[in-house]
């Protein structure tokens, strides 16, 4: 039993080994990162929502063969983030510059979660509200009614406890 | 008060089915498809190239073709699309339009049969065997259609298969626009 546990974890923990075998060679493991970094973040143009890592077409195989090139090329990150954008738009990218085109993918996700935050508040102000009222003091009048009804609920026990 | 807060989620959902029933719509009349991106190169002058004619290897630049408003239509022999497209471009061409092509990572020898017996409605052909000229216009598939001006500026791009429909609704109004400035500058 334990082992099918195990197992069955296994099978759960395993990551998606997902991405196509390319053999492409670098002088250096830190080319290789910076390559694989790339075909990880960027998009593929053809496709609605695959990395270039993750992708089967024939763009994807042209883009990553670029990449490679322009590593090979000692071209910078924002050299090889330029030249992308300049083709394919901020789409590429799934990480978009902040500009007015993609502003609404930025703030979106902070505008929600300020309207919840404004939301919570106002149900936590509503709920707190009674407890405010309570710790008022009380006025003589209410007092004189408390008192009223304390005596009047005593006596009845009493009474009560008599029979 | 109260009792109007319960319909919130409803109207939410009408709202939301409106919104998703008109884009819909819109996508089954053609109007719109979520895949088409937007080009990077609308209102950028045409990426410099140098590469071969596909009928004779001279090699071709930009000031060749470069001069008045042309399309610059990417095909290739793989493309089925492609098959659909080419009678309109013929028609195209045999109303005066000027086309450049580009055929896009292609055989050559299969490119030139496909022009000897289709017709052949482009005044070039550049072939881009690598599709590295494909990748500086940011081509990510064919058939893809630029609109270019004569100051060698891309003003629109089409992809996927021209007709007579997208024609009349997306280029025509375009190149009216074109045509007015440089009437208005010859006069």
């Amino acid at each position: 039993m334990r082992r099918l546990l195990l197992a069955g974890w296994l099978i759960l923990l395993s990551f998606s080994a997902h991405g196509v075998i390319e053999t492409y060679q670098f002088d250096t493991d830190v080319q290789r990162a910076r390559y694989h970094h790339f075909i990880e973040e960027l998009r593929c143009p053809k496709c609605q929502n695959q990395n270039l890592s993750g992708s089967d077409s024939a763009i994807s195989k042209d883009l990553r063969r670029q990449i490679h090139q322009m590593i090979m090329d000692d071209k910078s990150d924002i050299e090889i983030t330029q030249y992308m954008v300049a083709r394919y738009g901020d789409f590429i990218l799934y990480r978009p510059q902040f500009n007015a085109a993609t502003a609404v993918l930025w703030l979106t996700p902070l505008a929600l979660l300020l309207l919840g935050l404004l939301v919570w508040w106002r149900m936590a102000a509503t709920r707190a509200k009674p407890k405010l009222l309570s710790d008022q003091a009380l006025s003589v009048t209410e007092q004189q009614q408390l008192k009223d009804l304390l005596d009047e609920e005593n006596s009845a026990s009493k009474d009560g406890g008599n029979k | 008060m109260q009792r109007l807060k319960l319909f919130i989620p409803l109207l939410v959902f009408v709202a939301l089915a409106a919104m998703f029933f008109g884009v819909e719509r819109r996508v089954q009349r053609g109007e719109y498809a979520p895949t088409d991106l937007p080009s990077a190169l609308v209102n950028r002058p045409l990426p410099a190239f140098s590469l071969p004619a596909l009928d004779d290897g001279r090699t071709l630049t930009n000031s060749d073709i470069q001069g008045e408003w042309f399309l610059l239509n990417v095909w290739a022999t793989w493309c089925p699309t492609c098959h659909y497209e080419h009678p309109f471009l013929v028609a195209l061409a045999d109303q005066g339009v000027k086309i450049v092509s580009v055929d896009y990572k292609d055989n050559a020898k299969a490119a030139q049969r496909w022009l000897a017996e289709k017709g052949n409605p482009y005044v070039a052909t550049l072939f881009d065997e690598a599709g590295d000229f494909g990748l500086d216009l940011g081509v990510t598939g064919a058939p893809e259609t630029y609109l270019v001006d004569a100051a060698g500026i891309v003003r629109f791009r089409y992809q996927g298969a021209l007709d007579q429909a997208i024609w009349g609704r997306e280029f025509a109004p375009l190149i009216a626009g074109l045509a007015a400035p440089s009437a208005e500058l010859s006069q």
